[in-house]
């Protein structure tokens, strides 16, 4: 750090380097250290499902001897699999769908107006950050089924996009309320009024921003396990979440096949995740940082 | 994320403002009229975007909130009218309860746990990808991978690696480290400490990457004029790092602390809650007495008392912890 301007005798400078190689040697060191914890349990998902059971029992280690794609091309040839992956991208496809326009709305009229109450309606949306899902859990599953919702992917679409409306309003609004209040005033000097401010100057500005909170939702969407638990019932259904605990009960011996399957249902997530990291970064990011 | 709350936006002009500005000279009532349709015609654009949200909220959001606090007077299957009421009875039941008082402990183990060694890890990860490393984009991708798969699998793959006969145990073998393999999710005294084990996992890289964003903020200025002071790197560290990192970590310790209380799909997959109840947590405890013992009152009770918990820690943390951060944390030094 910031040595450069610092005039050392040439003695004490290279024995300065020296150390602080050895500082950086342990900096490489201790960062592969987390790096192989991260990675172990994946790469034992990825290569137990090339393993047979009587291997991972003999031999969870090293490669798999011989590589068995059975456990792979069963899966993929099962339409289990693909029915859950499209249940779980419906599902969060909607919920994205509804929460992240709803809450742009909202989130429009926080930023941009002023009325009594305002702050009242916006701290009752914050609130909604602490209220669990298992709180409201029972009551928001009596009121599924007695909207005679329950195993149908609205009976979780429904309450996921009522619970992501507070983090994504809270993202939004900031940012929505720094567009400069000019280009308002110029799009009313030309007529538009504040809906065709909304939808033609407003939403195309915030393009990043609507790209974040959307990320977030699908990611919360797609992880999403108690309230699918509760409310999808019937097996054609399920998330791939719920396929997943439920396949691992089901071979409960056969640790290969689970490997298998849930190393599968990772790959999309992961695929995304590649994708959207920024996105997923930032917007997590958002406001923590300036407090 | 709940930082932004103190932020007041300013308030928007509408386009009334110009078009009524425009029309020359208008009589006292015809102004009062103009006046009261503009208004009439902001509130309708602010019912039309805002209602859409708030209906669907407090429909599904905070309705239940008051519906769980209802159930909790009665005694309910969740089928058929509510009609037993019991008063306080739940409450009395679920603060007496062995098992409901043994499952707040665990949840304050994990708390105390992440705060003491999750937090700190996460902080010195992210120093650690902060330093200039190679590879470091990469690292952070590594790190915050967990983040973004389900705690499904993380539980199932977890829970297939630390069975008895298992990778963690293996390998122990092979290492001749066998005295230290453990059943690491059949021992009652250690179920809940490799649960944490694997919630840290799984969460550690969202916290650095707050915590790097946070990193990135402070001027590196400022720690290179205190090295020419002569500030070693421990000095550097205590008294600009950690003072400037301040509102980062009290979000972070928020949040952390939020997750800890509403634990659930993690252990549930992973453990159950079990062997003999060693890793319930309340939110396992509430989908147990609901979903599998049908007792929706009772369950209810203790879903209010969740909340009571989560509300007067959120409100006690904004009142005295995060009130500092809206006073301007910079400015201040974080004092």
């Amino acid at each position: 750090m910031g040595a450069v301007a610092e005039p050392l005798p040439n003695r004490r400078r290279g024995a300065r380097r020296i150390r602080r190689a050895g500082g950086r040697g342990l900096l490489y060191v201790l960062a592969w250290i987390v790096a192989l914890a991260i990675l172990i349990p994946l790469i034992y998902a990825v290569l137990g499902g090339f393993r047979d059971t009587g291997q991972i029992a003999q031999n969870p280690v090293g490669l798999p001897d011989p590589w068995v794609p059975s456990n792979y091309t069963d899966i993929l040839k099962s339409g289990t699999f693909w029915r859950q992956l499209w249940n779980s991208v419906l599902i969060a496809g909607l919920s994205t769908l509804l929460t992240v326009p709803l809450a742009a709305a909202a989130a429009f009229i926080f930023a941009r107006f002023a009325f009594p109450g305002r702050e009242w309606f916006y701290a009752l949306f914050t609130l909604g950050l602490l209220f669990p899902v298992a709180v409201a859990i029972l009551p928001v599953f009596i009121m599924v089924r007695d909207l005679g919702l329950l195993d149908s992917p609205l009976g979780v679409v429904l309450p996921q996009a009522a619970f992501g409306l507070p983090v994504t309003i809270i993202i939004l609004r900031p940012f929505f309320a720094s567009i400069p209040a000019d280009l308002q005033d110029a799009a009313a000097i030309d007529g538009a009024g504040p809906l065709r401010f909304f939808w033609q100057i407003l939403l195309p500005l915030s393009r990043p921003v609507l790209a974040t909170v959307s990320v977030l939702a699908i990611v919360s969407s797609w992880n999403a396990f108690l309230l699918p638990l509760v409310v999808l019932t019937d097996s054609s259904q399920w998330t791939l979440p719920l396929g997943v605990t439920n396949y691992s009960t089901e071979h409960g011996a056969d640790t290969a096949k689970i490997l298998a399957f849930t190393t599968l249902s990772m790959v999309p997530a992961l695929v995304f995740y590649a994708f959207a990291e920024r996105h997923l970064v930032r917007g997590l990011t958002s406001g923590a940082v300036k407090g | 994320m709940a930082a932004t709350t103190g932020q007041a936006a300013p308030p928007g002009r509408l386009a009334d403002d110009v078009s009524v500005a425009r029309v020359g000279g208008p009589g006292p009532a015809d102004r009062r009229r103009a006046r009261r349709r503009r208004v009439l015609r902001k509130l309708t654009t602010i019912a039309l975007f805002l209602l859409p949200a708030l209906v669907l909220y407090l429909l599904l959001v905070v309705f239940p909130i008051f519906q769980a606090v209802r159930y909790s007077g009665y005694k309910w299957s969740g089928l058929g009218p509510l009609t037993d009421f019991v008063g306080l009875d739940n409450f009395k039941r679920a603060l007496q309860d062995d098992v409901f008082r043994g499952a707040v402990k665990h949840n304050a183990i994990i708390v105390a746990l992440s705060l003491c060694i999750q937090l700190p890890v996460a902080l010195g990860v992210a120093m650690l990808v902060n330093a200039r490393l190679k590879g470091r984009a990469l690292l952070r991708l590594l790190f915050f991978a967990p983040f973004v798969l389900s705690e499904v699998v993380t539980a199932v793959v977890f829970s297939l690696m630390l069975q008895p006969d298992g990778l963690v145990n293996h390998s122990l073998d092979k290492a001749g480290l066998s005295a230290l393999g453990a059943d690491w999710l059949g021992s009652t005294s250690l179920v809940l400490y490799t649960c944490f084990v694997v919630i840290s996992w799984k969460y550690f890289g969202f916290h650095m990457v707050l915590y790097l964003a946070g990193l990135q903020q402070i001027p590196r200025e400022l720690e290179e004029a205190a090295a020419i002071d002569g500030a070693n790197r421990r000095q550097i560290f205590r008294y600009i790092t950690l003072p400037l990192l301040g509102p980062t970590i009290r979000i972070s310790v928020f949040l952390s602390i939020i997750g800890a209380i509403q634990l659930f799909d993690l252990v549930w997959v992973l453990t159950g809650g079990g062997p003999v109840n060693a890793s319930n947590t309340m939110a396992i405890y509430v989908v147990d007495w609901g979903f599998k013992r049908f007792q929706f009152g009772y369950a209810s009770a203790v879903a209010v008392i969740m909340l009571v918990i989560s509300l007067v820690f959120a409100l006690l943390y904004q009142r005295f912890v995060l009130r500092r951060d809206i006073e301007g944390a910079l400015t201040t030094m974080g004092r």
